[in-house]
């Protein structure tokens, strides 16, 4: 049965395939501009293997690509360990690498990346500078943890090291980041909450949750700890062991004491917990916030005073990839910054690495409404043409230079990660 | 043909399964306990050889006394949830096979009621747990009907994310894995041996107690070793159920696989392997399945 699916979907996509490269063939001949490089790409379709988080992977950017470039992306769709996991063990099983910041500590010592040459990349130059040098509008954003500038550039081409000033050799092209809080039940509360300590508040016993990813859940436990005035980090991303046994001594006092529902550990988890009212506060990605709102749950992005924990992915070139392949991830990567995946994801409440082209490419009320913070005009849409926003909403947290110019800290790993997950495992268990 | 090639001729009998169990799971395990010694960092493992794993396995069991370290937590919460799903699988599954086996008369019935029984497989694993929810949450239909009733004043807890969803949801997935080799032994049992404990005056109690049980226990042996290594190596069920609240041997692994620690991920295999063989082992010396078989 599967089988058959199989050759039938191999099928189609030969026959679509020969039908797309004929059309961009006679397109090419029909212009006369055979040497363009859309007619070298046309004659012999390349497919570019593209690995990562399903968060990017949108059927929508593919059949973009491949109706302005020929190129067949190839999604090979993972769960985020398995990201890292891949990038070290088996560089070649792909040709894009879809990867967050945090993961390169791990992946960039290995030698499995190959730094990205910024003069074969045109908006290089317009990539945010939340990523070059840390700024949002000229103001320094928090950069705990690891920090996208700490990350962003190496010293040459095969370099195993990060270069702590930016140079011609980029690990990763950005392509979304957000910033991260506390998602929250305003019908269940029914009073303003302004602060990470009040997850651990005891007036929402047994009804808080965190999510059981180490690394991610740590950072949030800190700014809840710190937001109670309990400890004060030096850097929240890279804790001595000291600091994460008194971490996680206060998340297991609270843990024994009833104060969590439940833990998640994917998006799907985090909504159900949220939308079946098993819990009113708990640490929570944008998306998920969307989807409960989507099913007339109320539910908020709440900013807090304390900040954001913000993430950041990017594209990066495996070392192995080379001729027609690489030039094809360039011409992919150059595409992706050029507004239209931009303005795609922004309107799905990410932020794109360049913002003037994601601009050109999205209509005033939504940059407003997105970006700018502003009531939205008309009803916002989402990409298949549901109401996400009606008319004169106002998007959580506000604009852009609000929410990312209050970044506290970075998704990171830590030099005691060994350390750090066994006394997770110990909180679990606890 | 020669004594010696008649004497080797089980041997190359033998020979293809032997070579199929010995790439397929010796190999493995001879490299997992070997890396289970190697040392490791972020982004590798260190092929120098080093007990370090096995002692962070074991870190702070002895000097933390009384006070449980987390391998001897886990290992006794994982252990309660064996020996309470072991021992309600073991009434329920030999009740129902009995029902089937005893009961039922004719054989299209009785495939027709087996194949009910196989219902909770017909969708995911985790589909099936989440579908949990919406039936013991707070806001869920046992606890609506509960305060309706006004049998409770507020919802109820500890239906779900607790040792008693956790308990619940085995015994919905495993009960099958008693069901299946019981019933087989019921079937293998010669009815007259039956007519003779009745005619012999035994009570319906004493028939059951004394002639079924001891002709059972081929099939409660092999259903307990199925239903207990289940539950000690599993970690989605008790993740679920549990609200990722409850520590399980398999979430400390998979953690730390997905940290790429596999020498620790390695070094607790070993231990978790090592703990459910001396289980086999113990439950194969009360009952001699090969001499029942």
């Amino acid at each position: 049965m599967t089988n058959t699916k199989k050759t039938n979907a191999v099928g189609i996509s030969r026959r679509r395939v020969l039908k797309g490269a004929a059309a961009a063939g006679g397109l090419a001949v029909g212009s006369g501009a055979i040497t363009g490089f859309p007619a070298i790409i046309a004659a012999e379709p390349i497919t570019l293997r593209y690995m990562g988080t399903a968060v990017n992977q949108h059927a929508g950017i593919k059949e973009k690509v491949k109706e302005d470039l020929g190129i067949d992306i190839e999604y090979i769709p993972v769960t985020s360990d398995d990201v890292v996991k891949r990038a070290v063990t088996q560089p070649n099983s792909f040709d894009i690498l879809d990867s967050e910041y945090w993961m390169l500590k791990n992946i960039v010592p290995t030698g499995n990346l190959q730094g990205m040459d910024t003069s074969r990349i045109k908006e290089a130059g317009n990539i945010t500078t939340v990523f070059t040098v840390g700024e949002v509008n000229g103001k320094k954003i928090g950069d705990q943890g690891t920090a996208p500038k700490k990350v962003s550039f190496l010293t040459a081409k095969d370099g195993k090291d990060f270069a702590a000033e930016p140079t011609q050799w980029m690990t990763l092209i950005p392509t979304v980041y957000n910033a991260d809080t506390l998602g929250i039940r305003p019908d269940l509360i029914k009073r303003p909450i302004a602060s990470w300590a009040e997850l651990l508040n005891p007036e929402f016993k047994g009804k808080a949750s965190i999510l059981n990813i180490p690394s991610i859940g740590i950072m949030d436990a800190a700014m809840v700890v710190e937001s109670m005035g309990e400890y004060r980090y030096p850097d929240k991303g890279n804790m001595t062991k000291e600091e994460i046994d008194l971490t996680l001594k206060v998340m297991t006092e609270a843990k024994k004491a009833g104060q969590f529902r439940a833990f998640w550990k994917d998006f799907n988890e985090s909504v159900n917990l949220m939308a079946s009212g098993e819990t009113v506060i708990q640490s929570m990605w944008s998306p998920a916030v969307t989807k409960v709102r989507s099913m007339g749950i109320p539910c908020t992005y709440q900013p807090l005073k304390e900040g954001y924990r913000a993430w950041a992915g990017g594209l990066g070139l495996p070392k192995t990839l080379s001729g027609k392949k690489l030039d094809a991830a360039y011409e992919f990567i150059n595409w992706f910054l050029a507004g239209w995946a931009g303005a795609f994801l922004n309107r799905q409440g990410y932020y794109s690495a360049v913002l003037s082209t994601a601009q050109a490419n999205m209509e005033a009320y939504e940059w407003d409404y997105w970006m700018l913070g502003k009531p939205a005009a008309k009803d916002i849409l989402a990409p298949d043409g549901t109401v996400m926003e009606k008319a004169g909403t106002v998007r959580d947290g506000g604009s852009f230079e609000d929410r990312m110019g209050a970044v506290a800290c970075w998704n990171a790993v830590m030099d005691e990660n060994r350390y750090m997950v066994r006394k997770w495992n110990e909180f679990i268990a606890a | 043909m020669s004594a010696f090639g008649k004497t080797s001729t089980p041997y190359w009998q033998a020979l293809p399964f032997a070579l199929v169990f010995l790439l397929f799971f010796v190999l493995p395990l001879g490299l997992i306990v070997m890396v289970s010694f190697w040392d490791y960092n972020g982004y590798q493992i260190i092929p120098a050889f080093t007990g370090q794993n096995y002692l962070d396995v074991f870190d702070g069991c002895i000097a933390d006394l009384p006070d449980l370290c987390l391998t001897f937590a886990t290992y006794l919460s994982t252990l309660e949830f064996g020996l309470m799903v072991w021992a309600i699988t073991l009434v329920l599954g030999f009740t129902v096979a009995y029902f089937l086996a005893f009961h039922v008369r004719t054989l299209t019935m009785q495939i027709v009621l087996f194949l009910l029984c196989t219902i909770p497989f017909w969708t995911s694993n985790v589909i099936r747990m989440i579908s949990w929810i919406p039936l013991l949450g707070r806001n869920g239909l046992v606890n609506d009907t509960l305060l309706r009733l006004g049998l409770v004043s507020e919802p109820q807890d500890w239906l779900l994310y607790s040792h008693f969803s956790v308990v619940l949801a085995f015994v919905h997935l495993y009960t099958l894995f008693m069901i299946v080799p019981i019933f087989n032994s019921m079937m293998r049992i010669d009815r007259s041996l039956l007519e003779a404990a009745r005619d012999a005056g035994a009570s319906g109690w004493q028939t059951v107690w004394n002639v079924v049980v001891p002709l059972c226990k081929p099939g409660i042996a092999i259903g307990s070793i199925f239903v207990v290594t289940i539950v000690m190596g599993d970690f989605v069920t008790i993740g679920v159920m549990g609200g990722q609240q409850i520590a399980s041997i398999g979430k400390i692994i998979q953690v730390e696989m997905s940290y790429l620690q596999f020498p620790a991920a390695a070094a607790n295999a070993v231990v978790l392997l090592a703990v459910v063989l001396l289980i086999i082992w113990g439950l194969t010396r009360m009952i001699d399945i090969r001499k029942e078989l």
